[in-house]
Formats: structure tokens, C-alpha cells, sequence
């Protein structure tokens, strides 16, 4: 029962923050800026939805391999996602830079 | 003596996934374990750096304080994508020093940036990262070098 409402708010919140972080794509003005939110459907909104699965599966293989696919996910996105702004960068996107709080 | 353990670790690796113990399946199990390491050893792969095996008892605390700030830096571009109390984003590019000396320092503290919401490290290079930072806030947070410092403690030093 605990676990049950554990993995709910687990759930309901990874989803929420996979909305916001789509929210967030639309709402941001560049494509360097909509990296950022997209890293939120990446990291927490990833680790919530697959930990509330987790409870849900209980100790077992089911269990260990969600928590792979944690792991994967762990590696693989942030280096996709340096390798998307890398490759912006190189052929030439410019970002969209606040100029006037700028420190150097 | 590496292709051992990892002979071994792959061969856990694969009862775990599989969850059978069947003679069969464990046969093919054996079988493609060998392939892989035979493979493997073929291409010079199980190394240092591929198999970083001295870095495992590491892993715990890197990983808690990783986690922390993930949890911080989500909370933060939430409220800056609802534009709550009037948050907004200020996007800033900046170059910071790169004090981890070897390639898997660079990597990983390359990827803990990126694994942060807020920050992306866009460009390597062997002194400095570029770094795409959604707030100045965060930007002069990484320039503090906290981070970095964070990470060369918990995974270099004994």
C-alpha cells in the first residue's frame, strides 16, 4: 500500500515534469536553451518514471532492468546531447546570448 | 587477468537478463561471453579507460552527490520554464578552465555538466570546456570550479 502510493507520486511526477519539460521546449527562445529543458525529460523526469516502476515491479529481474535502462540513460544522454549543441555550434549556430548580464 | 573479470562480469550480466538456467541458455551464454571477450581483446578495448574498473568503489559517492544536484538544478529550470515570481532564462556562454588532466576526468566532468539541467558543456577543448548555461547564476556557480573539484575529489582521490 505505501509502496503503491510511493510509486504513484513517482509516477505523476516524472510525468508532470515530462510535460513541463515539453512545455519548456516551446517556451524557450533558442535552440540552446530548449537543450536545458529538454534535459529535465532526460534526467529527473527519466529517473522518477523508472523508479516508481521499479516499486511497481518489486525486487526481481524486472527490477534490475529498469535500473540498466537508468544506467544507459545515465551515459548515453548527456553525450547526446553535447554532441547535438557541439554539432550546432560547428556548423555555425549561434546562440542567442543575454548581452547585458554578461561578466567577461 | 581484465578479460577475466570481465568474462565474469559479462556472464552475471547475462544471467541476469536472461533469468533462465536452462543448460541451453546458459550454453549460449558461455558462448557468446567468449565471442565478445575473444572480440574484445581482439580490438585492444579492455582497458583502462573502456573498463574502469578501479573506479567502481567510487561510484556510491559520486553518484549521491550527482544526484543532488541534478535534483537542484531540475527545480531550478522548472521554475524558469513556468516563470514563477517572475523567473526568466538570461542564456550565457562562458569558457571554464578543465583541471582533470586525463581523457575520463574530461568525460566525466564534461558529462556531469551536461547530466545538470541548466548547464551544457558544447566544446572540448584540452584546457577549457565552452559551456551553455541557461542562467548567470549557474554559470558563475561552474565558474566557481566547485564542481570540478567535487568530482576530481570523489573519483580521484583515495
Amino acid at each position: 500500500m505505501i509502496i503503491d502510493i510511493l510509486s504513484w507520486i513517482c509516477l505523476l511526477a516524472g510525468g508532470a515534469l515530462g510535460i513541463i519539460g515539453g512545455v519548456g521546449i516551446y517556451r524557450f527562445p533558442d535552440f540552446y536553451s530548449r537543450l536545458h529543458a529538454a534535459g529535465i525529460t532526460d534526467t529527473l523526469c527519466a529517473m522518477l518514471i523508472l523508479l516508481g516502476l521499479g516499486l511497481q515491479a518489486g525486487w526481481g529481474i524486472a527490477a534490475f532492468k529498469l535500473a540498466l535502462i537508468f544506467v544507459f540513460l545515465f551515459f548515453t544522454s548527456p553525450t547526446a546531447s553535447h554532441a547535438l549543441a557541439n554539432a550546432a555550434l560547428h556548423s555555425g549556430l549561434k546562440p542567442k546570448l543575454d548581452m547585458e548580464s554578461r561578466h567577461d | 587477468m581484465k578479460s577475466y573479470s570481465f568474462a565474469a562480469l559479462l556472464f552475471i550480466f547475462w544471467i541476469f537478463l536472461s533469468g533462465h538456467f536452462e543448460p541451453l541458455l546458459l550454453g549460449f551464454g558461455v558462448v557468446s561471453v567468449a565471442l565478445t571477450v575473444f572480440l574484445s581483446k581482439r580490438m585492444n578495448v579492455i582497458d583502462h579507460e573502456s573498463y574502469p574498473l578501479h573506479l567502481s568503489s567510487k561510484l556510491p559517492s559520486f553518484f549521491l552527490y550527482i544526484l543532488k544536484e541534478i535534483v537542484k538544478a531540475n527545480i531550478d529550470v522548472v521554475i524558469r520554464i513556468l516563470g514563477w515570481r517572475g523567473a526568466s532564462v538570461s542564456p550565457q556562454l562562458v569558457k571554464i578552465p578543465l583541471l582533470q588532466k586525463n581523457d575520463l576526468g574530461a568525460v566525466i566532468y564534461a558529462n556531469a555538466i551536461t547530466l545538470t539541467p541548466g548547464t551544457v558543456s558544447i566544446e572540448l577543448s584540452d584546457e577549457t570546456i565552452t559551456i551553455h548555461a541557461l542562467t548567470k547564476a549557474a554559470a558563475d556557480e561552474l565558474a566557481t570550479g566547485r564542481m570540478s573539484n567535487e568530482i576530481s575529489k570523489r573519483v580521484f582521490e583515495k
